[in-house]
C-alpha cells in the first residue's frame, strides 16, 4: 500500500481529519508547556479561587491559587505520555501472547488463551487500582497497571490474525526455504497483520488516558506530576463555589479522547477498506 | 437427547470451566496480598503503637504467617472457599461482613443502570438504524461518540453542578436522607430520588455502547437475505423491522451486556465515590485511602467471581434465546 493511497483514503473521513488536527494541537500544547507556563504547575501563583479570566488566570485558579490553565497544559504531557507508553507495553505483551498462541496452536495455545481469559475476566479498573495501590503510585506503576489490564484484547486479535495467516502459501514457502519459526513470525506474518494492530492500538491510547485520569481522580496519580484527573479530583470539594476547577480539565480529557477515537476510526476505514461497513 | 437436557449439560460444563478461572483469580489475589509491604502483624503492631519482636513473631505463628508460602496459599484458598475473606483491621470486622453490608446499594445501582443502559440503548440504536442518515441518526451517533470519550467522574461532577447545585432537582450525595427517618413508600421514594443521578452517570457510557452496537447489529440484519424475502412477500417495513430484524439484532447486544459487568463494577467505584453512594465501590474507595488492602482485595475477589457468574448466566440465557446455537 503506498503512502499517498493511504492518505487519500484517510482524508475522505472528515471527522478523522478533524481528530488529527485536535491531537496535533494537544501535542503542540504539551511540547511547548514549559514555554507557555514556565513554572511548576503545582506552584501557587495568585489569588485562590479566581474566576476564569480574572486576576490573569485564563481558566481560573483552584482553592490553593494554582493556575488551572497551567495544570491543563502541563497535564497534557502526562496524559499523552502515559497513554502512549502504556499502549506500547500492552501491544508488545499482547503481540507476544497472540503470536505464539496462534502460530504454534495446540497445548501452548490452550495455556496462553486460558491466561488471557483470566485477565479478561478480572474487572479491569479495580485490578488497576489494586496494582497501583500495591506498587505505590508513580508513573511507572500506573503504566504497568494500565498495560496489565489492556493487553488481552490485543492478544486475541493477533492470535486470530496469526491463525488465519499461518497456513497461507507465502508462509509455507518460507518453511520450504528453511526459515526459522521466529523469523517467519517476526518478518513475514507480523507485518501482514500490522493494520488491525495499529487500529486497536490507537483506540487503546484513548482508553489508557481514561484509565489514567480515573486513577488520578481517585488519588492514585504520581504525586509529583500534574495530571488532568488529579486536577478534577482536587477541585471536587470546591464544586459548589468553583465549578471551573473541575470543569476545564474534564473538557481537556473529553476532547483529547474524542479526537483519538476519531483518528482510530479513520485509521480503521483507511487501513481496512473492506471492513468499513462493519462499524 | 432433548434440548433442555442438552442445555443443562452445557450449563454444567460451563460451570466446570469457570472453576479454574476462579481458582486462578484466587491465586493471583493471594500473591497480590503478599506483594503488599508489611503483613497483618505489622499493621496490628502499628495500630497498637509498640510491640516487642517476640510478641510479633508469636502473633505471626498464630496467624500462620511463619509458614512456607505454599502452605499459606492452601490455607488462603480454603478460607476463601468457605467465604472467609480475611479480617479488616481498620474496621475491626471480618471482610465478608463489611462486604455484605454494602452489597445491596451496589446491586440496586447496577440493576437500575443495566435496565436504563440496555433499554435506552436498544431504543436509540433502533431509532438510528430505522432513520439511517437522517438528523436523528446523526444526533444519536454524535451523542454516542461524545459519551464514549467522557470520563465517568467528570460526568458525575457535572451532573451535580447542573442538576443539584444549579437546578436543585436532585440531592448531591448519599443514598437516603437518614435524618428524616422515612419508612415504607416514603423511604423508597427518597432512595429513588437519590438514585437518579448516579444511575444516569454510570449508564451513559454503556448507553452509548449499546446504542452503537444495536445500530450496527440492526444494519447488519437489514442486509440479510431473509429481509429481502420478507419484502418480496409484501410485508410492511414496520413489520419487517419489529418482528424480523429486531429479534435477530438483539442477540449480540444481550451477549455484550453480560461481558460489560466487569467494567460496570470498575465504574461503580468512581460513581459511588463521586456521589458518596454507600456501596461496594465506595467501600473500595475508602479502603484505598485507609490502606486497608485486605478489604480492597476482598472486594476485588468478590467482583471477579461475580463476573464469572454473570457470564455463565448470560451464556445460558443466550442458548434459550437463540435456538440455532449448537449446545455441544
Amino acid at each position: 500500500m503506498s503512502n499517498s493511497n493511504f492518505w487519500s483514503r484517510y482524508k475522505r473521513n472528515k471527522s478523522a481529519v478533524f481528530g488529527l488536527c485536535i491531537i496535533a494541537l494537544v501535542v503542540i500544547m504539551a511540547a511547548i508547556a514549559d514555554f507557555l507556563y514556565p513554572f511548576d504547575p503545582f506552584r501557587l501563583v495568585g489569588k485562590a479561587l479566581s474566576n476564569p479570566g480574572v486576576n490573569g488566570f485564563l481558566l481560573g485558579s483552584d482553592s490553593l491559587g494554582r493556575d488551572v490553565a497551567a495544570g491543563i497544559v502541563h497535564g497534557a504531557k502526562t496524559s499523552l505520555l502515559i497513554g502512549l507508553v502504556a499502549t506500547v507495553a500492552a501491544v508488545f505483551v499482547g503481540v507476544l501472547f497472540g503470536a505464539f498462541s496462534g502460530y504454534y496452536g495446540g497445548r501452548l495455545d490452550d495455556l496462553l488463551m486460558r491466561v488471557t481469559e483470566i485477565f479478561q475476566t478480572i474487572p479491569s479498573f479495580i485490578f488497576a487500582i489494586i496494582l497501583v495501590a500495591i506498587m505505590k503510585p508513580s508513573i511507572l506503576s500506573i503504566v504497568i497497571a494500565i498495560a496489565v489490564v489492556s493487553w488481552p484484547g490485543v492478544a486475541r486479535l493477533v492470535r486470530g490474525e496469526f491463525l488465519a495467516l499461518k497456513n497461507r502459501e507465502f508462509v509455507q514457502a518460507c518453511h520450504t526455504f528453511g526459515m526459522s519459526d521466529l523469523r517467519i513470525m517476526l518478518r513475514e506474518i507480523l507485518p501482514n497483520c500490522l493494520s488491525p494492530i495499529i487500529v486497536i492500538g490507537s483506540l487503546m491510547v484513548a482508553t489508557a488516558i481514561l484509565i489514567e485520569s480515573g486513577l488520578a481522580f481517585l488519588g492514585l496519580g504520581d504525586p509529583n506530576i500534574m495530571s488532568w484527573g488529579f486536577q478534577v479530583g482536587a477541585g471536587r470539594t470546591m464544586l459548589r463555589s468553583a465549578w471551573w476547577v473541575c470543569t476545564f480539565p474534564g473538557v481537556a480529557i473529553l476532547i483529547t479522547v474524542l479526537a483519538i477515537n476519531l483518528v482510530g476510526e479513520g485509521l480503521n476505514d483507511a487501513l481496512n477498506p473492506r471492513l468499513r461497513e462493519r462499524s | 437427547m432433548t434440548r433442555s437436557s442438552k442445555i443443562i449439560k452445557f450449563a454444567g460444563k460451563r460451570l466446570l470451566q469457570g472453576i479454574p478461572i476462579i481458582l486462578s483469580i484466587m491465586v493471583i489475589n493471594f500473591f497480590l496480598l503478599n506483594m503488599v509491604e508489611g503483613d497483618a502483624v505489622d499493621v496490628l503492631a502499628g495500630e497498637a503503637g509498640s510491640a516487642t519482636p517476640e510478641y510479633m513473631s508469636e502473633l505471626r505463628a498464630k496467624f500462620g504467617l511463619d509458614q512456607p508460602l505454599l502452605v499459606q496459599l492452601v490455607v488462603y484458598l480454603k478460607n476463601v472457599a468457605t467465604l472467609d475473606l480475611g479480617y479488616s483491621f481498620r474496621h475491626e470486622m471480618p471482610v465478608n461482613h463489611l462486604i455484605i453490608d454494602r452489597l445491596w446499594p451496589t446491586a440496586l445501582l447496577m440493576v437500575s443502570t443495566i435496565i436504563l443502559a440496555v433499554g435506552f440503548g436498544i431504543l436509540l440504536g433502533l431509532l438510528a438504524a430505522v432513520r439511517l442518515n437522517t438528523w436523528k441518526d446523526a444526533v444519536i451517533t454524535v451523542f454516542a461518540l461524545i459519551t464514549y470519550a467522557t470520563p465517568l467522574f467528570w460526568v458525575g461532577l457535572m451532573m451535580i453542578v447542573v442538576f443539584s447545585l444549579f437546578l436543585g432537582w436532585f440531592p448531591t450525595s448519599g443514598m437516603e436522607n437518614i435524618a428524616m427517618f422515612y419508612e415504607g413508600w416514603e423511604r423508597i421514594a427518597d432512595i429513588s430520588v437519590h438514585l437518579v443521578l448516579p444511575t444516569i452517570t454510570l449508564s451513559l457510557f454503556y448507553l452509548a455502547l449499546y446504542t452503537r452496537m444495536m445500530r450496527a447489529s440492526m444494519l447488519e440484519q437489514y442486509g440479510q437475505d431473509y429481509v429481502i424475502t420478507a419484502r418480496a412477500k409484501g410485508l410492511t417495513e414496520r413489520r419487517i423491522t419489529f418482528v424480523h430484524v429486531l429479534r435477530n439484532a438483539l442477540l449480540p447486544v444481550v451477549t455484550t451486556a453480560g461481558v460489560q459487568v466487569g467494567a460496570l463494577i470498575g465504574g461503580s467505584v468512581i460513581v459511588e465515590s463521586v456521589f458518596a453512594w454507600p456501596g461496594l465501590g465506595m467501600l473500595a474507595f475508602e479502603s484505598l485511602f485507609a490502606r486497608d488492602l485486605n478489604l480492597l482485595l476482598g472486594i476485588f475477589m468478590l467482583s471477579s467471581v461475580l463476573v464469572v457468574a454473570v457470564n455463565l448466566i448470560v451464556d445460558i440465557i443466550y442458548c434459550f434465546l437463540d435456538p440455532r446455537i449448537e449446545v455441544s
